[in-house]
């Protein structure tokens, strides 16, 4: 593909068609309202479909009911949006149905919802919190991907600047291992034969082929979660090496940071940046090698504090740990606010550094 | 009076004109209680779906309530999905694969409580899915609580002195509300209280599916099932109790039927 | 008194939670609840001679305890001595 200049939105929303998106359906919320419009124009073009919704609550479960049925499918919102999807992101992941949320959100106060969960249930959420467009494209793409490769609910966090930022890109495709054709999928073809299939959060299977029951299967699946934790936790650093003051963020705030420390390397300061690109897998094992030796761990993110608990249960000693950051709103309420600069990062890293030399 | 042996077939050349389940149940067990009307309504549905050739064209999608436990005997491709969200999750099914028979299972706790706003919706957009309702008034599985369509008198658990307008609201009657809808090809209302009513709701079923095969929209078949247990009353009276009060709320027939006016 | 039967029953007794649906549904009324219970003590239908075949009870049945017949040739009361008991 060519390149072409396009709305953060419209770009995500292409490489989820790319990679294979046939169905989504979802509810308009600031800044996720893009996503939905540019899905409405584009899947019919890809032998796909897009329904307004009524609800985020109907809207993610025609994305499970599609899923079922075999097909990539997801749903979109933010915020309260994602709170009212958080019984059916459970539910897919307690029955196994692949879906991604692309949650744009307003700020950075989703963290606790996206990696935590709000639904019934021992199960998690991976969760990708792109830096920028570039990755958001990437990242697109890999959530579809994970969620087949292990049948789970993938969110993908984006933000504001994601959404309506616009970027020229060429739509690069990832190489990914191909995966095993869906031999569960409801696609109704089993009846009558002894065979049919079975979605359903239980696990109790049929009469003649039956499941685990609950208690099992729920336990198979932590195990899974487990697993995946081993091997998806994903993350950048730099300047981790001799750093005294490492800054932590994620999504378009790690991004801030990252610009912000590097202009203060060339001033001479020990400062390095390490950002979660997975939120869930928490890349706990990196984070504590990456802060070994410093004096301070600082967390920049836009709310009163949610993923510094991930930083304190990974750091060797939760004492070293600061929150930078803040609930930060523009005038609406809707964006991410005057926190999101990167000289108010530095003088908030600043004053950390003096702070503690004082 | 002499018993007749009833233990093996007859030796007596004879056919067999019924079976004890249908060929799309995998056993004719089940753990629902005695008088219950739901596992009548659900053999009628798999006998439809045979009869019309879609058994390996079909899926269930199940809501919550007793019938649930079926999934684990229907040998069709089925989910149970999250409370009173069948006809969503049916929706997303049924748009990637139009060509398979789409169709929800549902109690009207189900149905008219939890899941009001799919109904109605997945009926507006005039979604090619059936959607079996079996209304028996009540929440059987929780042990006989109000549901929206519990009718006006009607003792519950919730509703100790029985259901009162002017308290407790009136009865939502989902099948008038989703006929008045244009997105709706077929309304019925059946019964399983005696072998007529059984018959003729085999036939509104067979509609309901016709329908939805004919791309027409979206078809709703209701049936009153009774619950003997939920109402508190014996399982042998459990059929008169259901005509004298569910009944008369909700009186059995087609509600509308698309076919019918194209033709006119 | 001369009775003609056109159909038979087998009836899965100990499958049957005694609800007695069967017992109004029959057209000739030849079901009648037993005096004593099944395998898990619910009471159960028993059937007499006049049976039509014409399945009303297996239509009824929540339980699926009932599968339906029909002779080649109507019996005539007493003639049928090998399934009575």
């Amino acid at each position: 593909m060519t390149m072409r200049l396009m709305d953060g939105s419209e770009a995500i929303v292409e490489a989820a068609i790319q990679a294979g998106l046939r169905f989504y359906a979802g509810y308009p919320m600031s800044p996720a309202t893009e996503l939905l419009e540019y899905m409405a124009e584009k899947l019919p073009h890809h032998e796909g479909v897009c329904i307004n919704a009524a609800t985020e609550i109907e809207g993610i479960n025609m994305a499970l009911g599609a899923a079922a049925g075999g097909f990539r499918a997801a749903s979109g919102s933010c915020g309260q949006g994602l709170a009212l999807m958080q019984e059916a992101i459970a539910e897919a992941a307690l029955n196994e149905t692949p879906i991604v949320i692309f949650n744009m959100a307003r700020n950075q106060q989703d963290y606790f919802q996206a990696t935590r969960g709000g639904g019934w249930g021992d199960y998690r959420t991976i969760t990708l919190a792109p830096k920028d467009l570039h990755e958001a494209v990437e990242h697109a793409q890999l959530a579809f991907h994970l969620a087949d490769k292990y049948r789970v609910p993938v969110i993908f966090m984006g933000d504001n600047l994601l959404a309506r930022t616009q970027m020229g890109t060429t739509l690069p495709q990832l190489d990914l291992a191909p995966l095993p054709p869906k031999d569960w999928q409801l696609d109704g073809t089993s009846g009558g034969t002894g065979k049919s299939r079975q979605i359903w959060t239980f696990g109790c299977g049929k009469t003649n082929d039956p499941g685990p029951g609950p208690s099992k299967h729920w336990e198979r699946i932590a195990a899974k979660f487990d697993a995946i934790a081993e091997v998806e936790a994903r993350y950048e650093e730099g300047f981790t090496d001799d750093a005294e003051t490492l800054v932590v963020a994620f999504g378009s705030g790690g991004k801030f940071v990252e610009h912000v420390v590097r202009e203060m390397r060339a001033d001479g300061h020990k400062v390095g940046y390490f950002r979660p690109v997975t939120l869930w897998p928490y890349p706990g094992e990196a984070l504590e090698r990456a802060s070994q030796g410093c004096k301070r761990v600082l967390v920049f993110e836009l709310n009163a504090g949610q993923m510094i608990d991930d930083v304190r249960l990974n750091v060797h000693d939760r004492k070293l740990v600061k929150a930078i950051g803040g609930v930060s709103f523009d005038e609406s309420g809707l964006n991410l606010g005057p926190l999101m600069d990167a000289t108010v990062i530095r003088e908030r890293i600043e004053l950390a550094i003096h702070g503690a030399s004082k | 009076m002499s018993i007749v042996m009833t233990t093996r077939p007859p030796e007596a050349p004879s056919n067999k004109v019924a079976s004890f389940k249908p060929t799309l149940l995998q056993t004719e067990e089940h753990h629902l209680c005695p008088g219950c009307g739901e596992p009548v309504a659900i053999r009628l549905v798999l006998e439809v779906i045979e009869e019309l050739g879609l058994a390996q064209k079909n899926v269930s999608i199940i809501g919550h309530g007793c019938y649930g436990s079926f999934i684990m005997t229907m040998d069709v491709d089925s989910t149970l999905c999250l409370h009173g969200r069948a006809p969503a999750v049916a929706t997303g099914l049924k748009r990637m694969r139009p060509e398979v028979a789409v169709w929800t299972l549902q109690g009207d706790g189900d149905m008219t409580s939890e899941g009001l706003a799919e109904i109605l919706h997945a009926t507006a957009r005039g979604e090619n899915i059936t959607c079996i309702l079996l209304n028996n008034g009540v929440f059987g599985d929780t042990g006989g609580q109000m549901t929206a369509s519990s009718v006006i008198g009607q003792r519950t658990k919730n509703t100790l002195e029985g259901r009162d307008a002017a308290y407790h609201g009136y009865p939502i009657v989902i099948g008038d509300m989703v006929a008045a809808m244009p997105g709706s090809a077929f309304v019925a209302r059946g019964s399983v209280h005696n072998a007529a009513s059984i018959a003729a709701t085999r036939r509104l079923i067979r509609k309901g599916f016709q329908r939805q095969m004919e791309k027409k929209g979206l078809s709703l078949v209701e049936i009153l099932t009774m619950c003997p247990t939920g109402w508190f009353v014996p399982a042998s009276g459990g059929a008169d109790y259901m005509m004298e009060s569910l009944g008369k709320t909700y009186p059995l027939g087609e509600i509308k039927d698309i076919a019918a006016t194209e033709q006119a | 008194m001369r009775q003609v039967t056109r159909g038979t029953l087998v009836i899965d007794a100990d499958r049957c939670k005694g609800c007695e649906l069967c017992i109004v549904a029959c057209p000739p009324r030849v079901l009648t609840m037993s005096r004593t219970g099944n395998a898990t003590g619910y009471l159960y239908p028993e059937l007499a001679p006049g049976c039509t075949g014409c399945t009303a009870c297996q239509q009824v049945c929540p339980d699926f305890v009932f599968e339906v017949y029909k002779y080649h040739e109507p019996i005539v009361s007493g003639s049928d001595a090998e399934r009575m008991q």
